[in-house]
């Protein structure tokens, strides 16, 4: 069998299934040099003209840019950059139509050009050899060249191909009437061309290059043979004209005599085929640094006076070269951007000429009187008469495909294998009854991948609820797990609780475990595993601490497990009673119950140990980091920015007691005792708000990034939704709760102050220690209520707003009192806890009748004051010890205060 | 100003389906000269009526379906249709014939089954079959050719029978088809088969008047004039080849084999070629293309299998002509010819292709 190398060489060529013969119209053109480029008052430079994705914007409004500037960068595989084809100023950044059949609005560069035209500097490198290949293909990549035939495939994609080439196919067929673009390039540039045409040799090192040709362009060929006939392994090919021998596919048909296989790139064959306008950008590119600004585009058609070839700049509106070519403002313009066969009419003359644009067609009414255009169409029954299936180069039957488009009979379709149609026109054009065929195709096309996309988009759907599903029956089973350990684990806290009490001897020991088994649980409580960095620091706090410390910090993990547990129970019923809600349920509540567990930790932490607070800042942050991971939403910055609050609000809780401190070393714990109360107070409030502003933005930014997808717009919306509600309630969870936190605080702080004074070794000392409690702590409270007030102020809860405000000014008052004997504090503390549990209960039930306008709440109310009683009962156990301890130690201190 | 929006591609080459038909009918006229020449005034007294019916049948069906009259109207397949029906009938056949068989064509055949593109049946084969069928008396009177017959008969005198049965001068069709001799004229293929039930030879046969020199007289004539006309249409490209190319081989082919076999019972492959219908069918019957297969192969099997069909209804059924019978079938065929002779789309099935 004689190869196919020599099979071109005697002008044997393979030949493709129909084609059709329409009336050339290139000799309006073909004769003419091309006119060089205009500048004109303003260019549009669509962000994405080719195949793929559009590169990053990287200049904005009002820049100044320099002609060859890039005016976008790569960031996927599959995005070329855009440069500025003169320079000027980027006055708009906006939607406009591009060049698409369906007159489909993108974003363009609106650049107004300075008329200086200055350059940026360029590198000019006269000899590519030097360069590494990575270095050619870089630079191609950043010229932004795309296929100029036509399609604008990424030409960087298509020449950094890994199969080995046997043939490197230079596709100068030019098939469609009254384009000479090519013509005329290879006519006035061969020599570049070659350039190019060397590179992607250099690059790919094809076995043979092909150039195929059709013999209608006897200029071009000449030119062609003329600079390759130095070059053995390439052969000029010429092959007879025939509408669409330009075809990719149709073009190896004949050289090669190979069919692509349907769904296969040609590279699998080992072939590569570059449009001859390509060959020229390359060498452009890579010998001259001139990214791809401007290109040979064709103005033809008898509406002209002047049809011609020119230059023109990317981004032009195709209005200003007609105008330079004499185009008559008829009636009823007529233009066509790309061939006669194969282009599409636009629908103004403000569409910019883009990479692939190659002819801009102004025909007369008598020219192309299109049959499809006039408003009676005179499209008749198809007769099956066969003739769109004798021409088709894809072998198509084109009648069935029509019958089949216009019953919408899809399967039929796809047996009919409408995807191999390449739209070549042909069909349509030889159709006796004048069916638009191709564009039955087009539409029938649209509409199947329109399906394909719906179809996807349901089977995710499915899946994604399947998982959901799953997902919520294993959070119930989960729940279910937890509820038995934590009731279990408060029954046994119960137990030691009361054992600790009673035997005060053993209260170091039992302290010592007990918290670390506290800690234990409210860790596993809150089913998170990351605390282990945690642990380390707490028991490092609890190591070498005395009594007072230990026992204060045990009484607050116990207040933390139970808060915790309120928590959990709250959050269980409520997705119980929401068990339609959404994925945001989920996100936003493990969030806010590691912020509060978080955050209270670091409190007891800081004040087990003032250094290491910052630390465990810190370690929550990142904890809560991780667990923003692992939930695996798309939470953004904002949430970091929430995160960045809480730590600022800790590290400000943190340096208050930290100057307390200073001047006062014992009493210090009582001021900071207050201040942490406010301060967590405030977090509490913070947090809250923050998961406010966290599903806000949460919502947003999923309603963003799912925009695209129309059908889960709604499900966004409902998500949305959800998210509000769900903030709501949790808002109210966080109301009541921080009313018993501040309760609780009220009654510690008390349990604090009668035990700093009992520890005081002087009257005087505690007078001083009061006064200077109540002077920072009235600094303290007067500040932080005043920093209290405005963030409680967006709270809906403005009765508990009140109570705790009460509960303030109750504290200040009761310190003044508690200036004058020890032991009176010691009963006012106690007094005041009994009054602070009252208060405690007063505020819940005021909050719970608040709630019950929220039925759907009421559950989550009713936990709550349960567990308020429990609470309640602890800081009366609390405030006990404390009392007597105070006792204890009431008369030492009295006789110190003496002495002084 | 506004902007032309129109789908590509933007140019055609002009060619329109009326066009087509109208090349068509146009192709049929050295035939039908042919006939007149032979036959004298029938046919195209036959023609005329069909065409004006079908024109008020489309019309009226057209209106009734709120179509488009006057595009499909005129697109010249209602009148084409009317045309090959009116060739085909039996020149003294009464007019109820030609009206009942084109309001037949185009109401049920054509327009019942979707219009134009739509029909699975040639409509004017439709409806000559349906008439035969139906009217087998009137069906069967042919006319010999005007120069054997007894009498002179003049356009008036045609006409006269065709709407009144009698002649002005009181002769009925069967007394018109009375020879000289006294014996009733049939057409060459009815004479032959009759001959050969008699237990004579073909060749015996081709002795009979109404044979004459060739393959009957007349007959050959006509052939001649569509076999011109189809030939224009090839020509023209109208119609594409492979249809009567397969059709005419196979019918030689079919006919040689039998007349090797066995040549005393057995016409000639040229009689068979230059009889009956033969041409007509070839060239304009069987290349309609709403009725017919649509790919190179498929119509190559189309053509083949009428020719065969053609062929042993000829030489082995009842009726002395088959085109319509064979059409019909193949028409019921063509569908299922489609379905397995679709060609292989580009970049399928290479391996096939080895
Ligand atoms: S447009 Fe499609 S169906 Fe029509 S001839 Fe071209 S490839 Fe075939
Ligand atoms: S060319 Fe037109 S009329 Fe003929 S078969 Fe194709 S679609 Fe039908």
């Amino acid at each position: 069998m004689e190869s196919v190398i020599e099979r071109i060489k005697k002008g044997n060529f393979s030949h493709f299934h129909g084609g059709i013969h329409p009336p050339e119209q290139k000799f309006l053109t073909s004769t003419k040099p091309i006119a060089s480029a205009q500048i004109p008052e303003q260019l549009i430079i669509p962000l994405r003209q080719h195949i793929g994705q559009a590169g990053k914007l990287i200049i904005s409004v009002g820049d100044k840019v320099l002609k060859g500037q890039a005016l976008t960068t790569i960031d996927t595989p599959m995005s070329l950059p855009v440069h500025a084809p003169t320079s000027g100023t980027i006055t708009d950044i906006k939607l406009m139509p591009i060049p698409h059949p369906s007159g489909l609005s993108e974003a363009c560069v609106i650049l107004t050009p300075d008329g200086d035209d200055t350059w940026q500097p360029r590198k000019i490198c006269p000899d590519y050899k030097l360069l590494s290949k990575e270095n050619i293909l870089d630079k191609i990549a950043n010229a932004g060249i795309a296929g100029m035939g036509g399609a604008g495939f990424p030409t960087k994609v298509k020449v950094s191909t890994l199969s080995k080439i046997e043939y490197l196919i230079i596709n100068a067929a030019e098939c469609e009437p009254y384009i000479t673009a090519d013509d005329l390039l290879i006519q006035e540039h061969s020599p570049t061309i070659l350039d190019g045409i060397k590179i992607i040799d250099h690059l790919l090192s094809p076995t043979n290059i092909l150039i195929g040709i059709e013999d209608n362009k006897p200029k071009a060929i000449d030119a062609l043979m003329k600079a390759t006939a130095d070059i053995d392994h390439l052969q000029v090919c010429v092959i007879p004209t025939k509408y669409p021998s330009g075809g990719e596919k149709q073009l190896i048909q004949i050289l090669t005599g190979q069919e692509v296989p349907s769904g296969v790139l040609p590279s699998s064959l080992g072939i590569i085929m570059q449009n001859i306008g390509t060959c020229f950008a390359i060498a452009d590119a890579v010998i001259n640094d001139t990214p791809l600004i401007k290109r040979v585009v064709t103005i033809s058609g008898q509406a002209l006076e002047k049809p011609q070839n020119i230059w023109a700049l990317i981004g032009t509106p195709v209005g200003f070269l007609t105008k330079h070519c004499g185009y008559q403002n008829n009636e009823k313009q007529h233009l066509i951007m790309g061939g006669p066969m194969m282009g599409f009419s636009l629908p103004t003359d403000q569409i910019p000429v883009i990479k692939s644009t190659n002819c801009i067609l102004a025909p007369s009414e008598i020219e192309i009187a299109s049959p499809f255009s006039s408003t009676s169409s005179k499209e008749v029954e198809c007769i099956r008469c066969g003739q769109c299936a004798d021409v088709c180069p894809a072998q198509l039957l084109p009648q069935e495909l029509q019958w089949s488009a216009k019953a919408k009979d899809q399967a039929q379709l796809a047996k009919l294998n409408l995807f191999d149609c390449i739209e070549c026109g042909a069909c349509a054009y030889v159709c006796p009854s004048q069916i638009p065929l191709v564009h039955y195709y087009r539409v029938a096309k649209a509409e199947i991948r329109q399906q394909k996309l719906l179809d996807i988009k349901a089977e995710k759907a499915k899946v994604r609820f399947e998982a959901r599903k799953l997902r919520l029956e294993r959070e119930k089973i989960a729940r279910a797990e937890k509820h038995k350990k934590a009731a279990e684990a408060r029954k046994a806290r119960m137990n030691s609780g009361t054992a600790a009490a009673k035997s005060e001897k053993s209260a170091v020991a039992d302290a010592l475990a007990r918290v670390k088994a506290k800690k234990a649980q409210a860790n596993k409580a809150i089913a998170s595993s990351d605390n282990n960095k945690e642990n380390p620091a707490t028991e490092q706090v609890d190591s070498g601490k005395s009594q007072v410390a230990n026992a204060i910090a045990r009484a607050k993990s116990k207040k933390l497990a139970q808060q915790e547990q309120a928590q959990l129970d709250a959050i269980d019923t409520q997705q119980d009673n929401e068990s339609p809600s959404s994925l945001a349920t989920k996100q936003i509540e493990p969030v806010v119950i590691d912020k509060k567990a978080k955050v209270a930790a670091a409190i007891a932490k800081a004040k087990a140990k003032k250094r290491q607070k910052e630390t465990t800042a810190n370690n929550t942050d990142s904890n809560s980091e991780s667990e923003r991971n692992d939930s695996a939403t798309t939470q953004s910055t904002s949430n970091k920015a929430d995160h960045e609050t809480i730590d600022t609000a800790v590290t400000e809780s943190v340096n208050a007691p930290e100057s307390a401190n200073k001047t006062l070393d014992k009493k210090a714990k009582v001021a900071a005792a207050i201040a942490k109360a406010k301060a967590k107070k405030r977090q509490k409030e913070t947090t809250a708000n923050n998961t406010d502003s966290d599903t806000d933005t949460n919502s947003e930014s999923n309603s963003e990034s799912e925009s695209n997808d129309s059908a889960t717009i709604q499900s966004t919306s409902n998500k949305a939704e959800h998210e509000t509600i769900d903030t709501a309630v949790t808002e109210s969870v966080n109301a009541p709760e921080s009313a018993n936190k501040a309760l609780d605080k009220k009654a510690k702080i008390a349990a604090a102050i009668a035990k700093a004074k009992s520890k005081a070794k002087s009257k005087a000392k505690a007078k001083s220690a009061i006064k200077s409690e109540s002077d920072a702590s009235l600094q303290n409270v007067e500040t932080s209520t005043t920093k209290i007030e405005p963030s409680q102020e967006p709270m809906k809860n403005a009765e508990i707003e009140h109570e705790t405000s009460d509960v303030q000014s109750k504290v200040n008052n009761n310190t003044a009192d508690i200036d004058r004997k020890a032991k009176i504090a010691a009963a006012i503390a106690k007094a005041k806890a009994k009054k602070l549990a009252n208060n405690t209960q007063k505020s819940s039930s005021e909050s719970s009748k608040q709630k019950l306008q929220q039925p759907e709440h009421s559950e989550i109310v009713e936990a709550k004051a349960k567990n308020l009683e429990a609470e309640n009962k602890k800081a009366r156990v609390a405030a006990a010890v404390a009392k007597a301890k105070a006792k204890k130690l009431a008369a030492s201190a009295n006789k110190s205060t003496h002495s002084e | 100003m506004a902007f032309w929006i129109a789908s590509s591609p933007h140019n055609h080459q002009q060619s329109e389906t009326s066009a087509l038909m109208r090349l068509v009918i146009y192709a049929t006229i050295p035939g039908i000269l042919a006939q007149w020449y032979f036959f004298g005034w029938g046919n195209l007294i036959h023609i005329a009526l069909a065409v004006t019916t079908a024109i008020v049948a489309e019309f009226t069906v057209l209106s009734l379906r709120d179509k488009k009259i006057t595009s499909q109207l005129f697109d010249g397949s209602a009148i084409l249709t009317a045309v090959l029906l009116g060739i085909s009938l039996p020149a003294l056949a009464p007019w109820w014939i030609t009206i009942i068989g084109s309001i037949f064509a185009i109401a049920v055949v054509k327009q019942l089954y979707g219009g134009l593109g739509h029909n699975p049946f040639n409509p004017a084969m439709a409806a000559y079959v349906m008439l035969l069928i139906s009217f087998p008396v009137q069906m069967t009177q042919w006319q010999p050719p005007l120069s054997l017959l007894a009498m002179d008969i003049q356009f008036n005198d045609t006409l006269a029978v065709i709407f009144s049965g009698y002649t002005p001068q009181g002769y009925s069709v069967e007394q018109i088809r009375t020879h000289i001799d006294g014996y009733t004229m049939a057409t060459p293929l009815d004479t032959v088969k009759t001959n050969l039930t008699l237990g004579l030879t073909v060749a015996e046969s081709m002795n009979s008047p109404v044979i004459g020199k060739h393959f009957g007289l007349g007959w050959e004539w006509i052939n001649a004039g569509f076999l011109l006309g189809g030939l224009f249409l090839l020509f023209k490209k109208a119609i594409h080849w492979t249809t009567p190319f397969s059709f005419l081989i196979s019918l030689f082919v079919c006919s040689f084999i039998a007349f090797i076999i066995s040549p005393d019972s057995s016409t000639s492959t040229m009689f068979n070629w230059f009889t009956g219908a033969t041409m007509l069918g070839a060239f304009f019957i069987l290349t309609d293309p709403v009725s017919g297969a649509t790919s190179v192969k498929g119509r190559l099997v189309f053509g083949a299998l009428a020719g065969l069909l053609v062929y042993l209804i000829r030489n082995f059924g009842g009726y002395p002509d088959a085109i319509a019978f064979a059409v019909l079938l193949c028409n019921m065929a063509a569908p299922l010819i489609d379905q397995y002779t679709r060609p292989r789309t580009y970049g399928h099935d290479l391996g096939a292709k080895k």
